[in-house]
């Protein structure tokens, strides 16, 4: 009886398991390939580009986004959305600029009460989402709105201005802002240190979602939430923690717009929200759930960055860059329905 | 892995009397049967006669309001399907538990995943899940080699019989299958139902859910028939034969009857 179960199986037609087919299935490779494109033709199209002070400018200009999208994506792999992210970015550095200007709080102190805000404020969210059962677009709509209402509100009552001025002047201002906001300049380009936190946070992400627990169980919540539920994968646990991680990358971007400016607007970050979600999808991610990775959302962002820089090099108008990132994601769109009909539709 | 069978095999759960009621509804009443180690016990019903309540009372979903149920001969209460977990009780429910998108072998460990290392190094050790998903799929008769593919890709069969190597694997004593054949083809449903045979033979207890005499009555040992939460019968295979199985099963009056009404609407055209 076995050698007909054997056979029954073996002759059904299977993917073949060649390396290349096993390449081009991964998440990531439309990014990476779209990111090559990029860099080619804009290294071509214009002298400044693939230069030192060239590439420190799109790094630099990508490494935020990168940071954001990478948390997103873990996110939207665990089947959800914070539209808050964006705000959430300005609201950490207000946090610090209002504490540390207006209250005479400690530089160190303030950075972790702002810290330890943004992610009860992802508590939080993640909580309602799954107490509730509404969807996250709404309930993070919500926050965003809350949050770039207070923003505004609160900077304009204490400062009188919509902006906060004289970090620098605080003291202890410089042993932070070298964690954050420091340079490195190579060749007359100028490499910020956001871009060594980009590579740490994609690493991490990587390792964490492919090599740990909580990553099968990100992929879990974000595939099937009900099928995690009955194999015991603590699915309030990991949706919370997914919340907690974006909101505590938010927090590390506007440590880092902060430290690099060393003034925050109240309205910084807000609209970001949807580039993060842009770069995650061009990486890979499915807006379903289930499947995506954190390198394809690096990727995502560093696409971002040389495009945005890339139209300011070429000297074409900028005010296209919305466009083009459009024009993007639905294509990114397009590759991933495509891809997962080709995962799913199987021989059902 | 095999196990030695007693000549009387041994009985794992009873079900004594059990009924569960929402508020003033009466969901189920005066259920009782048993599973015995080796066996299958169908639980046989048409839509609608409290098949899978009971199912939920046994996999600890539900808690029963009246009546009792007893694992090896003591009377518990399960707060959780975890907690039947806990006593080897399996249940692969009809959506099977399993993430479409994820490779065989992650879900194979989900939500029970082999580590190494500890701390921040702590790991998923990938080779060994690996190595034990393709050893317990041919022990199953499953050959894949490549599991590293998507559970989605697989058919409706294979994803059954994933579903219950895991929970053999993952030390079940008693394997709850929630009507397993129903959304498969004839040929489909014939290696699933040789799966459980092969459960059996290993000394797990199995209840199969079904509203198909046809596939149960090959496998079974003992057959509970539900209609409209109540039992219309706990028969041993000896009590009973395919023919009586199928007319109880329909209604066995009321199917008379429709034959009835349907030769004479016939007869009348």
């Amino acid at each position: 009886m076995t050698t007909t179960d054997i056979m029954t199986i073996a002759t059904r037609p299977r993917v073949e398991n060649r390396p290349i087919r096993r390449i081009l299935g991964r998440p990531e490779t439309g990014a990476l390939v779209a990111a090559l494109a990029v860099m080619i033709f804009f290294s071509v199209y214009t002298t400044t580009f693939l230069t030192l002070p060239g590439a420190g400018v799109w790094l630099e200009s990508a490494s935020t986004f990168g940071i954001m999208a990478v948390a997103v994506a873990l996110l939207m792999i665990g089947g959800e959305f914070d539209l808050s992210a964006g705000v959430m970015t300005g609201f950490t550095a207000l946090v610090v600029g209002i504490l540390t200007t207006q209250f005479g709080v400690n530089i160190w102190v303030a950075a972790i009460v702002s810290l330890a805000v943004a992610l009860a404020i992802g508590a939080l969210n993640g909580y309602v989402v799954m107490r509730t059962g509404l969807p996250s677009f709404i309930v993070t709509l919500g926050t965003f709105f809350v949050l770039a209402g207070a923003d505004l509100a609160v900077t304009k009552l204490l400062t009188g201005q919509v902006a906060i001025q004289g970090m620098t002047k605080v003291p202890f201002y410089d042993s932070i802002a070298a964690f954050f906001g420091s340079s490195l300049t190579i060749g007359g380009g100028v490499f910020y240190i956001s871009v060594v936190w980009w590579i740490v946070v994609t690493i991490i992400a990587t390792w964490v979602l492919l090599r740990t627990r909580a990553g099968n169980w990100i992929f879990a919540v974000g595939g099937a939430l009900n099928s995690s539920r009955q194999v015991g994968v603590p699915v309030m646990k990991t949706k919370v923690g997914l919340f907690m991680t974006t909101s505590g990358a938010a927090w590390l971007v506007g440590m880092i717009s902060l430290f690099r400016t060393s003034t925050v607007q109240a309205n910084t970050g807000v609209g970001q929200e949807f580039i993060y979600i842009i770069c995650a999808v061009v990486g890979g991610c499915l807006l379903t759930g289930g499947y995506g990775s954190a390198v394809g959302a690096a990727l995502g962002a560093l696409i971002y960055g040389m495009v945005f820089q890339g139209i300011t090099f070429a000297q074409w108008d900028t005010n296209w860059l919305r466009t083009v990132l459009g024009g993007m994601l639905l294509l990114a769109v397009f590759l991933n329905h495509w891809v997962r009909r080709r995962a799913t539709g199987g021989s059902r | 892995m095999t196990v030695t069978l007693p000549t009387t095999p041994a009985t794992i759960i009873e079900v004594n009397a059990i009924g569960k009621s929402y508020g003033a509804v009466n969901a189920l009443s005066g259920i009782t049967t048993k599973v015995n180690a080796g066996q299958v016990t169908c639980v046989l019903g048409d839509n609608g006669a409290g098949k899978s309540t009971f199912i939920k009372i046994l996999a600890g979903a539900h808690t029963p309001s009246e009546g009792q149920l007893l694992i090896d001969g003591v009377a518990v209460t399960f707060s959780s399907p975890r907690a039947a977990l806990d006593m080897g009780i399996a249940t692969v429910y009809q959506d099977l538990a399993v993430v479409p998108l994820m490779p065989v072998w992650r879900n194979f460990f989900l939500g029970s995943e082999l580590t190494r290392g500890t701390g921040p190094f702590r790991r998923l050790d990938v080779k060994e899940m690996k190595r034990v998903t393709v050893e317990e799929l041919a022990n199953m008769g499953i050959d894949l080699r490549d599991v590293d593919q998507p559970i989605g890709t697989l058919s409706g069969g294979e994803r059954q019989c994933v579903a219950i190597a895991r929970a053999v694997y993952f030390g079940a004593r008693v394997l709850i299958l929630d009507e397993p054949t129903a959304a498969l083809g004839v040929k489909q449903s014939g290696v699933v139902l040789r799966y459980i045979a092969r459960a059996r033979d290993k000394g797990l207890g199995v209840v199969f859910i079904t509203h198909n005499p046809h596939h149960a009555y090959p496998v079974g040992d003992r057959f509970l028939l539900l209609n409209r939460g109540t039992s219309i019968g706990d028969f041993e295979k000896s009590q009973i034969t395919l023919g009586e199985l199928t007319s109880l099963m329909a209604g066995g009056a009321e199917l008379d009857s429709l034959a009835h009404e349907l030769e004479r609407a016939e007869r009348r055209s």
